[in-house]
């Protein structure tokens, strides 16, 4: 995507690029490009041995598809100006639905087929699961015009009742291989859940980017009012919103039942507000209309880097997360200030 | 309110006639049902078990009504709470010293979000889910998540006031300081008119940075004091119990009629959300129905209670539309 961007400007007959242009052109991306390199080079410097070998790059592949999927189930809300706080919540209830069926419908002895068959109709029922969240919550948004923090608080404190209801707080888990090939196999070298990630992220990125659903979402997060006059169908796309977040939480619900071996209602819980942090970081705005997916993309390899360096430096968690708030904060400051300074730039140069 | 006419049905459609409504017939309705719902025991402990969260809503309104939101609360609460609470252990004190401390610790915490909101012109949102990860990580590294059991005996000895519990009567007190700066002094209104309209506000002259110090400086100031009686309630300190609270005291304000999108919310809508919740929960844990179905309740009440505002608010402007032909 840089490379396109790079290509397609340096061909415009009206003037070279210069430095203003190129820093101004995506100042997230290279934000975060730079704060990838600085964390890099901390790292290297302190653990050079531990911090750049496969192994260590290997975990960072495992652990950061969870948050990288219900980072983009985060996204698309936040791009049509809404938010899913539900996100969680329908994950695990999907996972626990998959689980329920896979632990009861298979036994040791079944045949291969039997399982094919079960894991299959497993995936469909999340699937299902998901779908009728995402639609109740987005047809409430859409057609009755609640706030989607409010909606989303709503289903996300229901949903997780229904799941805590049925399970009594309790863990389903003890899955069959091909299931936990999901969330531990590695292909080709890379880790899978690694693969769904970055193929979800692709999917998601043409759709928001090339797709018409993908446009009239990020019209309304500018807009909602001028994109309704303009002869989109705004509710039907804000129901499309959220089954798209929902489908998402499906596939982060696989992995995540695949890697931990058990669904239970209140795993990952913590991610929630991270996922925001995530996208905002990777320059999604929070007012809705405008986002990447490279940018979110960028903000998770940053994230991930941060808490397995400090991991490697024999840090508690807790100091990763203190970090990443203290760098959701600093990158705020940074656009503000390289707002301001890009301003004085483009001032100078007008005014010659 | 909109409508002039003092009829019975322009009156049924304020929210908090509603919600009002709701909670008498919950009451009558329990109460017939099960004879111990109205009994001075199970009255008193339902007030005191949503003494804190009436506590911290009273901030987070003030928080809303002005436009903004604050997620940090809870982790303000648990590390005023971690703090006051070490401080006593060491040092010995009295209730003036813990309720002095916990406020001030409470209050800088939450002027640090205002800060940064106002400087970094950032989303409420994202600079107090920031703070909250923050805060609380630090807590947590700090303490290494490790509980105070051995709290001074004046601390968690039963106080009541004639014979009101001491954390009804702290939340009691909180409340009534809210109701009166929001309705009788003219910072007050002056929060109603920065979540009415900033700009407004702004060419009205309020200051708008001391404002919003006020106004989260004043979540913060709620969030030390609830952290404090939490723990003089529970009678012990565990860093991560308030933590997940935020978005539960964030429902039962919506609930009362509060506004996310600022300038709209009232102290007496915000007890009324908070008893329609208590009670439902309360009366379902009488009629032996199941704590796991709590969270499916609540949830469903929450649903229920925005999705009929709001059709009510679109019917409301259909009205005014034909009114207007």
């Amino acid at each position: 995507m840089p490379t396109e961007a790079a290509t397609s400007t340096s061909s415009t007959p009206s003037s070279r690029p210069s430095f203003i242009d190129w820093f101004g052109r995506d100042p997230t991306v290279t934000m975060l490009g730079v704060l990838i390199v600085l964390a890099v080079i901390f790292f290297g410097a302190m653990a050079p041995s531990r911090f750049f070998s496969g192994e260590t790059l290997r975990a960072m592949g495992f652990q950061m598809p969870e948050l990288g999927i219900l980072a983009l189930a985060m996204m698309i809300p936040l791009m049509s100006g809404g938010l899913n706080l539900a996100i969680i919540a329908t994950a695990n209830l999907s996972a626990l639905v998959m689980a329920a069926i896979i632990t009861k419908m298979i036994g040791p002895a079944s045949p291969p087929q039997d399982v094919a068959g079960v894991i299959a109709l497993a995936l469909a029922a999340g699937f299902v699961a998901s779908l009728v969240v995402g639609l109740i919550t987005g047809m409430i948004v859409a057609f009755l015009g609640v706030h989607p923090i409010l909606v989303t608080l709503g289903t996300m404190t229901a949903v997780k009742g229904i799941a805590v209801y049925a399970t009594n707080g309790g863990v389903i888990g003890g899955f069959p291989p091909a299931i936990l090939f999901l969330g531990n196999g590695i292909l080709l070298g890379v880790p899978v859940p690694m693969v769904l990630f970055v193929l979800c992220a692709i999917v998601v990125a043409v759709i928001m980017s090339h797709a018409p659903f993908g446009v009239a979402v990020r019209l309304i997060g500018s807009n909602e009012k001028a994109t309704r006059y303009s002869g989109v169908a705004t509710d039907w796309m804000l129901v499309g919103v959220y089954v798209a977040s929902s489908l998402l939480c499906w596939v982060a619900a696989v992995v995540m039942m695949a890697r931990f071996n058990s669904a239970r209602a209140g795993y990952a819980e913590s991610y929630l507000l991270i996922t925001i942090l995530a996208a905002v970081l990777g320059g999604i705005d929070p007012n809705g209309g405008f986002g990447k997916v490279l940018g979110l993309f960028l903000s998770l390899i940053l994230l991930q880097i941060i808490s397995t360096g400090f991991n490697l430096l024999g840090f508690s968690p807790h100091v990763t997360e203190a970090i990443w708030g203290v760098t959701m904060i600093l990158a705020i400051a940074i656009a503000l200030m390289r707002d301001r300074l890009m301003a004085r730039l483009w001032l100078g140069k007008t005014s010659k | 309110m909109p409508d002039s006419d003092l009829s019975f049905k322009a009156a049924f459609r304020r929210h908090d006639v509603q919600i009002a409504s709701i909670v008498v017939i919950m009451v009558v309705l329990f109460s017939a049902i099960s004879p111990g719902f109205l009994s001075a025991s199970n009255v008193v402990s339902l007030l005191e078990n949503y003494s804190v969260m009436a506590i911290m809503a009273s901030g987070l309104l003030v928080v809303l009504i002005s436009g903004g939101i604050d997620i940090s609360f809870a982790a303000i609460a648990a590390v005023s709470q971690y703090l006051v609470a070490t401080l006593l252990v060491h040092y010995g004190g009295n209730w003036l010293v813990a309720f002095g401390l916990a406020a001030l610790f409470g209050a800088l915490l939450g002027v640090v979000n205002a800060l940064l909101i106002y400087y970094l012109k950032a989303l409420s949102v994202i600079v107090t889910i920031s703070t909250m990860t923050f805060y609380f990580a630090v807590l947590m590294f700090v303490t290494d998540g490790k509980s105070i059991y051995d709290l001074p005996d004046w601390f968690t000895a039963d106080l009541s006031l004639f014979g009101i519990p001491f954390p009804v009567v702290v939340a009691a007190v909180v409340l009534f300081v809210t109701v009166f700066f929001l309705s009788r002094l003219s910072i007050g209104r002056q929060i109603y008119g920065l979540g009415g309209n900033p700009e407004a506000a702004k060419r009205v002259g309020c200051n708008l940075l001391g404002l919003q110090c006020f106004v989260y400086g004043y979540s913060g100031f709620t969030a030390g004091i609830a952290g404090l009686v939490q723990a003089h309630r529970v009678e012990e300190v565990v860093p991560n119990a308030l933590i997940g609270r935020e978005l539960d005291v964030l429902a039962a304000v919506v609930l009362g009629g509060a506004s996310l999108l600022g300038g709209i919310g009232t102290v007496s809508g915000t007890i009324l959300g908070i008893l329609l919740l208590a009670i439902v929960l309360n009366g379902l844990t009488l009629l032996g129905v199941s704590s796991y179905s709590f969270g499916f309740v609540t949830g469903l009440i929450i649903l229920l209670s925005v999705s009929a505002t709001a059709y009510a608010a679109k019917r409301q402007q259909k009205r005014n539309v034909r009114h207007a032909h």
